[in-house]
Parts: structure tokens; C-alpha cells; sequence
């Protein structure tokens, strides 16, 4: 179904930095996060372009959109829980209102953070982004797609939310061939019984859960959906009308994320029913990266269950 | 400072107080007091001090301003109205639907700002995200920004105080505006900032303290902070909320009033014979 290779897309964030170095005249931002956020991955190549600003998430981003004024493209880093949620203010007042061109990396997104806990498991951080008037966000789901959308980003003039994970997941996108473009959704298998529209480390669930699916007789069509915002409305249209059912999937509360904006759209296009699969209106808590998804239902089982109970409770 | 180039910072200055008049009063809303404190300092830093061109306000090897006490852009807009960058009559659609003088400055609809700001505390980091991007691309602009009293008790702003030393941003100007007032009162009753200068100077800036109404104070302290390197500098300028408007020195409650059609005409009459006497 997909490689054995797995890598954890704040690698692909570090890597893509150094990549990207010489063809883009950019400077990175961290707050004492770089070993972490793999910001340090970057720092040791072009010591002179990064920059910590210690502790201090909320200066960081003012001071982000101060440097973006002047025309120089930066990156501001960050774990979600306080790129997104500390520094909310700052990104929508600093950075969101002036639509200053400041690129945004948050890694350690969602429950798969695992051992830390609940403050630091941030599941909230799409819903606020995604709020701010102007601001992409994009959510990758493997290797390949994260370091294609950090091009992507620095590619368009205007603020941009990039999140990224800390657990390794599987390449699932062939290097020599991927192109990402911000606003389209990847048609990674077609179906025409129902639809899983995934984001991030639900992408690859989505297609265990398609195959366990399958088994069962059922034939589910995986959309993997890294732009939440602008999200493609197009295509979640598109299958609304092919399969008329929807399981949406992230690793994130189903309250203001990717189902929202899946519902959204749905709702003004073409309802259909919808059924979200993500952490339910809850805090999270410590445990294995994986152990703590599945017992918050972020897991090919739970996919695959709330895809049956759909069609069950459709036909 | 020349006698001359005084009186005509001293009408410049008048000028911009009738400019926040005239904004505050025609909005019927917005923020006279710490507006008229800093006149004096705005009339200084876009007559004399900041180089720019209003022809050409996005030129990039221009200086950088930043008004971090944001709600005070009756200041900044009588100013940059004052400088040539619009026409003064607009100031009396200040605050109103439709117009580009927003209530807080919003740098893109406004020639002249350089940051949008009114969130407290986010001001003074983007002046030092403008003058890190300085020194990376060694350009040799200079960054002002002018902050309230009441504003440094944000912590970002010492956040920002730290970023700025650690990085040794000398092209970094902050103007701390001192008339010791803010909204719920005298600042030392409601939380007490103060000490500012021993503060700024445990953070690693060159600080230098001014009466924020007399000119050769005000011109000495800018040089100061030109010729300080490897630090930036804070002018703490002790000044008077409501400066050049009887009734509403030393007035907290002119912090966010706009006077009625009487005390209007008073202030201008007040405004216009200061003008005339100078």
C-alpha cells in the first residue's frame, strides 16, 4: 500500500530549510525549540540566518512580521500548541491583519506529541488558523508532500500555517513525481461508496482503513486534503456527488478543523451525510504517540468503524 | 538648538496637536491625551530626525517608524498629514466607515505606516524584527518606535526589550512616552511600571531621560542614541498627558474621550493662540 519508509514531517521541515537555502534568501526564527522543531537542522548549516528568540513566542511572531516588512522572507517556529495558541494574538494581529509574508512552521501538532501530555498536544491549532482573515494552512501528510509545501509556501506572498508532527509516518507519495499546490486535494484512491477526506498522519490511516473496507465489500475513495485553507472545495463537492456519504479524519479536535471546513462545504454544496473522525471535544494525555491517537479514535480501526456505522445508518 | 529651527518645531508641533484635535473631534471618538503628549516628539522625529520621503514612503533605504501605543494615531496621522503624505483634510474621516484612517494605523491603506499596530506590545517587536532585517541585509536604516507608559506592562514589550539588546540592535530607537497616565488611572496606582529607566538598563539599553516638551532635549537624546553603538537606546520622555489643551492635562479620562463642540472650540482657540504666540 505504501513504503516502509516513515519519517516524521518536522524532519522533513529541517530538511526542507537546508533544501530550500540557496534558492531562497530566507531567515529562520525559533523559540528555544530548534533541536526539537528541527529548526537546529538549518541553524547548523546557516548559523547567520537563524535566529532564537528564546522563550518568547508571541515577541517572536511580531518580531516575524516586523522582518517581513522590509521584504526579507522568514520563518517563525514553534511547537502548534504555541505557535497557534500562545501567539494567536501576535500571528492575527501582527502578522494576519497587515497579511504580512511570514511563513509559520509548527511541528509537535495533535496527540502524537504522546509522552508530554495534554498542554503540549495541541488539537485546536488548524481551527484558529484557519479563522485569520488571508492565512494558508496546510497540514502534510508524509515526507514528500511537507517538504514540497514548504516551497509552496515561499512561493506565494502572504502568511502561511505549516503543520507539521513529531511521530514518524509512512512515504506515501512518490519523490520524483509529486507536486504540491496549495489549495488541491490528492485523489490517492478512488471509491464510490464513500469518501475519506484526511489531513496529516490520518492520510495513511485512511488508507489502512480503505483496505480493511474493501474486505468488507465497501469502496471508499481517499482524499488526502493538505490545504485546509484554501480548502478545495471542488473536489469535496465532486465526491459528495460520486459517493453521498463523508468520513473526514485529523489529528485534531473535530471542532473548527478539517471536518468543519469539510462540512462547510458540504453544507452550502451539497449536503450529504458527514461523519468526523478526530479528538472528540477533549484535552489529551501522555502515552505512546500511537497508543494515545487510537484511544482518541485517531486510528485506521476507528476510520473504518465510523465508515461502517455511515453506510449503515445511510442505506 | 537654534532659536529658529525651535519656533518652527514649535509651530510644527501646534500644528499636529490641532491635526489630533480636529481627527478626535470629527470621529467624535478616539485618544487626545496620549496623542497631544507626544506632538512634540512626532513633530521632531518626521522634521528633523527621520529620513523619508513622502513622494516616496516605501522606499527601502528609508527609516522605519512604529507606533507602538498605537491608539494614539491621531499623533501619527496629523503628522504624516503634516509632512505631506495626505492631505489634512482628510483627518476628519478619521475613525469613520470608509475611510483609510483607521481607527489604529493599519500600514496597508496608509502612506506613511510602516506597521500596522493597537494591540499593546507587538509594536516594539516588529520595530525590532525591522531593524534585525538592518542589520542581516546591512542596510543602515534606523527603526523608531514610540511606546506608552501604561503599554510596558505587557511583558512582550520586555520580551522585545530583551530580543533587542541580545542582538545588539543600536538601530533601534524606543521613545517611551511618560505622562504617567493610563486608562484606569495613574500608572503607579493601577499596577506601577516605574522605574523605567533602571529597568531598560537591566535589560542591556542606553537609556536617556527627557522633559518630552523641550526641543533641545529632545534633540539631544536622538543624538545620543545615534552615536550609542552596540545598544539600543529608550528616551524616556517625561511629558504631559493632554499637552497644549488646558482641560485636558493631566486628565485621564481624556485617554479615550473626544470632546463635545464646546471644548472643541476651546482647544482649538487655546491650540491657535499657542501657534500665534510662538
Amino acid at each position: 500500500m505504501f513504503s516502509e519508509e516513515k519519517t516524521a514531517t518536522r524532519d522533513s521541515y529541517g530538511k526542507a530549510l537546508v533544501a530550500l537555502a540557496e534558492k531562497y534568501n530566507f531567515v529562520v526564527l525559533d523559540a528555544d525549540l530548534a533541536a526539537a522543531t528541527k529548526t537546529g537542522v538549518f541553524k547548523k548549516a546557516y548559523p547567520d540566518r537563524f535566529f532564537d528568540c528564546g522563550i518568547a513566542e508571541g515577541n517572536m511572531m511580531s518580531i516575524a512580521a516586523g522582518i517581513a516588512t522590509t521584504g526579507q522572507l522568514v520563518f517563525a517556529s514553534s511547537f502548534a500548541m504555541f505557535a497557534a495558541g500562545r501567539a494567536f494574538e501576535q500571528v492575527r494581529n501582527s502578522i494576519g491583519y497587515p497579511h504580512l509574508n511570514v511563513k509559520i512552521g509548527a511541528t509537535h501538532a495533535g496527540v502524537t506529541v504522546g509522552e508530554d501530555g495534554a498542554t503540549h498536544q495541541c488539537n485546536e491549532d488548524i481551527a484558529l488558523m484557519r479563522t485569520i482573515p488571508g492565512m494558508t494552512v496546510i497540514n502534510p501528510a508524509d515526507d514528500v508532500s511537507a517538504q514540497a509545501a514548504v516551497e509552496a509556501a515561499l512561493k506565494i506572498n502572504g502568511p502561511v500555517y505549516l503543520r507539521f508532527g513529531r511521530a514518524p509516518v509512512p512515504v506515501l507519495y512518490d519523490r520524483k513525481n509529486y507536486k504540491f499546490e496549495i489549495g488541491k486535494g490528492y485523489v490517492l484512491a478512488d471509491g464510490k461508496d464513500i469518501t475519506i477526506v484526511a489531513t496529516g498522519i490520518t492520510v495513511f490511516m485512511s488508507l489502512q482503513a480503505r483496505e480493511m473496507l474493501k474486505a468488507d465489500g465497501i469502496d471508499a475513495a481517499v482524499i488526502d486534503m493538505p490545504t485546509i485553507k484554501p480548502i478545495d472545495s471542488k473536489i469535496i463537492t465532486e465526491y459528495a456527488k460520486k459517493t453521498g456519504k463523508i468520513i473526514t479524519a485529523e489529528e485534531h479536535s473535530i471542532i473548527g478543523g478539517l471536518g468543519s471546513a469539510v462540512c462547510e462545504v458540504v453544507a452550502e454544496n451539497y449536503p450529504v451525510p458527514v461523519k468526523r473522525v478526530g479528538v472528540n471535544d477533549t484535552f489529551g494525555t501522555s502515552g505512546k504517540a500511537f497508543e494515545v491517537a487510537e484511544q482518541y479514535g485517531i486510528s485506521a480501526n476507528n476510520i473504518y468503524e465510523q465508515a461502517k456505522i455511515l453506510i449503515k445508518q445511510n442505506t | 538648538m537654534e532659536d529658529l529651527q525651535k519656533k518652527k518645531l514649535m509651530k510644527t508641533a501646534a500644528n499636529i496637536r490641532l491635526g489630533i484635535i480636529e481627527a478626535v473631534y470629527n470621529a467624535a471618538s478616539g485618544h487626545p491625551g496620549g496623542s497631544l503628549s507626544i506632538a512634540d516628539i512626532m513633530a521632531y522625529l518626521y522634521f528633523e530626525e527621520i529620513n523619508i520621503d513622502p513622494e516616496n514612503p516605501k522606499a527601502e533605504s528609508r527609516d522605519r517608524f512604529v507606533l507602538s501605543k498605537g491608539h494614539t494615531s491621531p499623533a501619527l496621522y496629523a503628522t504624516l498629514a503634516e509632512r505631506g503624505y495626505f492631505p489634512k483634510e482628510d483627518l476628519k474621516t478619521f475613525r469613520k466607515l470608509g475611510s483609510y484612517l483607521q481607527g489604529h494605523p493599519d500600514m496597508k491603506g496608509i502612506p506613511g505606516v510602516d506597521m500596522s499596530s493597537g494591540s499593546l506590545g507587538l509594536g516594539i517587536s516588529a520595530a525590532c524584527g525591522m531593524a534585525l532585517s538592518a542589520k542581516i541585509n546591512q542596510k543602515d536604516y534606523r527603526v523608531y518606535t514610540v511606546l506608552g507608559d501604561g503599554e510596558s506592562e505587557e511583558g512582550q514589550v520586555w520580551e522585545a526589550a530583551m530580543f533587542a539588546a541580545h542582538y545588539k540592535l543600536d538601530n533601534l530607537c524606543a521613545i517611551l512616552d511618560f505622562n504617567g497616565l493610563q486608562i484606569d488611572g495613574p500608572i503607579a496606582d493601577v499596577i506601577g511600571p516605574a522605574p523605567f529607566d533602571k529597568k531598560f538598563e537591566a535589560f542591556g539599553w542606553n537609556t536617556v531621560t527627557i522633559d518630552a516638551h523641550n526641543f533641545d532635549d529632545i534633540e539631544k537624546a536622538f543624538a545620543s542614541a545615534k552615536a550609542c553603538k552596540g545598544k539600543p537606546t529608550v528616551i524616556i520622555a517625561k511629558s504631559i498627558k493632554g499637552k497644549g489643551v488646558s482641560y485636558m492635562e493631566n486628565k485621564c479620562e481624556w485617554h479615550g474621550a473626544a470632546p463635545k463642540k464646546e471644548q472643541y472650540e476651546i482647544a482649538v482657540k487655546e491650540l491657535t493662540e499657542a501657534y500665534n504666540a510662538i
